[in-house]
């Protein structure tokens, strides 16, 4: 009940092609060097202060009301305060992705003024040994929960996002009670990305798919288990003629670079807002005409899957894999260990289980948490009488 | 207290944006979603802290709106405490120094 006016108008936008909501990475520089880490991180470039203002005015005409800043850290950028300020006076919900350690009492303080919703923050194990070994930054985690502590006192949202992979899958527990400690909400991602650059080494760090059952047995982080595991249903008419995702109808990216893609986690290019308005390439952009094209009917092996109607199937891994029409393995991998039942792609290759660690594909899963606090949603309204006008 | 007296203003805590006519608004403290139907958005956006309740219930929805003026200054009242009473809004009976946003 509480979360269907949210689901109206973000259906609203989907139908009327408005971005309702954008990803904007404003530097890619970073003071962690992440093992699982996808980006460069050398400067190429950024768009400068005013060149992001610029975007931000056109985002908020475009009709952006969400809006995601991110990185690498964004608190490398010195002008990231008058960013945050900036897109505030021009109304935006903001969240801010950071791994935190640059934050302090005043920095809190100074978010908690500017009216910021939520601050995601990475934390990938409740064991210092652990997480600076990933971070690969020396008392990263200390310096993280510290400022976290500070957010908190400010009585700011904060989320800890936990990456998972191999050398941290059995932390996860530590990082939950980390996180009901601390009062943050807790969300677990297993997704590892190639490199920028192409490299796919980093996904050896993937979780095994095996290990797949225990994580979609846990109530905590998959809600309803019986349901979310439940044998896909016969795909109705309407799920052939559904789109796999927001991306390209109510959501994009926007690189440091002035890039704009459908997603994050798909990249193909569509445009860039130093040499075109951003309004252009959101309406006018072949590839983000095609994107928005797409249905699940005419997916070119996904259409046939009994698990069309309900599988998570990311268009941008897929592209990665080499056809946005096409399957992405990831998913593949998430519907069967999720459900038991092969997927279209597997059977056609002879399969009754998942190749193990498939070269080719981007990422394994992602799962969508049970929020910790609901979101209240409400309708005011005023509705004219019809009496003659005064 | 007499209503022309109330002025109104946006919390600095909010967010905003229009959709297809209907303003969605939501305040970071609670994260209270709300959508305002085309007049309760009339109301929001004339909210600038220095002009009367009154005269923009006047203006901006008995000039524009088929409305009855009596029924039009008691809904924008109701409205004015619930947005209020969610911080979206501010109200004063003396105009607000500084401009909303």
């Amino acid at each position: 009940m509480t979360m269907s006016l949210m689901s109206e108008v973000g259906q609203k936008a989907f139908d009327l092609g408005i971005p309702i909501a954008v990803h904007l990475d404003v530097t890619y520089r970073c003071n962690e060097r992440c093992v699982h880490c996808y980006l460069d991180h050398d400067d190429h470039g950024e768009m400068t202060t005013a060149e992001i203002k610029d975007v931000l005015d056109q985002l908020a005409e475009a009709g952006v009301f969400f809006l995601t800043f991110s990185g690498g850290e964004v608190f490398l950028r010195r002008d990231f305060f008058e960013l945050l300020e900036y897109s505030r006076r021009l109304m935006f919900n903001v969240k801010i992705k950071t791994n935190a350690v640059m934050i302090h009492e005043a920095e809190a303080r100074r978010i908690r003024d500017l009216g910021v919703d939520t601050i995601q923050i990475s934390v990938y194990s409740h064991r210092p040994e652990v997480h600076d070994a990933i971070t690969k930054l020396p008392h990263s985690l200390e310096r993280t929960i510290t400022a976290i502590r500070f957010l908190r006192q400010q009585g700011l949202r904060v989320t800890i996002a936990n990456v998972l992979m191999t050398i941290n899958s059995s932390d996860q527990n530590g990082v939950q009670e980390l996180a009901a400690e601390l009062g943050a909400h807790y969300t677990l991602d297993p997704t590892i990305t190639p490199m920028m650059d192409g490299d796919t080494s980093v996904l050896a760090l993937r979780v095994p798919g095996e290990e797949l059952p225990g994580i979609f047995s846990n109530p905590a982080l998959v809600g309803n288990q019986e349901e979310f595991c439940a044998p896909p249903k016969p795909p109705s008419e309407e799920d052939l003629e559904g789109y796999s995702c927001s991306a390209g109808h109510s959501f994009c990216y926007i690189s440091p670079y002035g890039d704009v893609f459908p997603c994050v986690q798909f990249p193909l290019p569509t445009g860039n807002v130093r040499q075109q308005k951003f309004l252009d390439i959101w309406k006018f952009s072949p590839a983000m005409k095609e994107v928005r094209s797409i249905q699940a009917k005419d997916l070119t092996v996904c259409s046939s899957c009994s698990h069309v109607g309900s599988c998570s199937r990311c268009p941008g891994l897929a592209y990665v894999e080499g056809n946005m029409r096409g399957p992405s393995t990831a998913d593949c991998e998430k519907s069967f260990y999720r459900t038991g039942v092969p997927t279209a792609n597997m059977l056609r290759q002879g399969l009754t289980r998942p190749r193990a660690l498939s070269g080719n594909s981007a990422a394994l899963i992602q799962i969508q948490p049970v929020p910790i606090q609901t979101v209240q949603i409400q309708s005011a309204q005023i509705q004219p009488v019809s009496v003659p006008t005064c | 207290m007499p209503e022309n007296c109330l002025y109104i203003a946006r919390s600095s805590a909010i967010a905003a944006r229009a959709l297809a006519g209907e303003m969605m608004v939501m305040n970071s403290a609670d994260s209270t979603f709300f959508t305002l139907n085309e007049v309760a958005t009339a109301i929001f956006q004339a909210a600038d802290g220095r002009t009367p309740l009154r005269e923009i219930v006047r203006h901006r929805i008995c000039d524009q709106f088929d409305v009855d003026p009596e029924q039009a200054q008691t809904d924008a009242e109701q409205f004015v405490t619930e947005l209020s009473s969610h911080g979206i809004l501010l109200v004063s009976t003396q105009p607000f120094a500084s401009e909303a946003p």
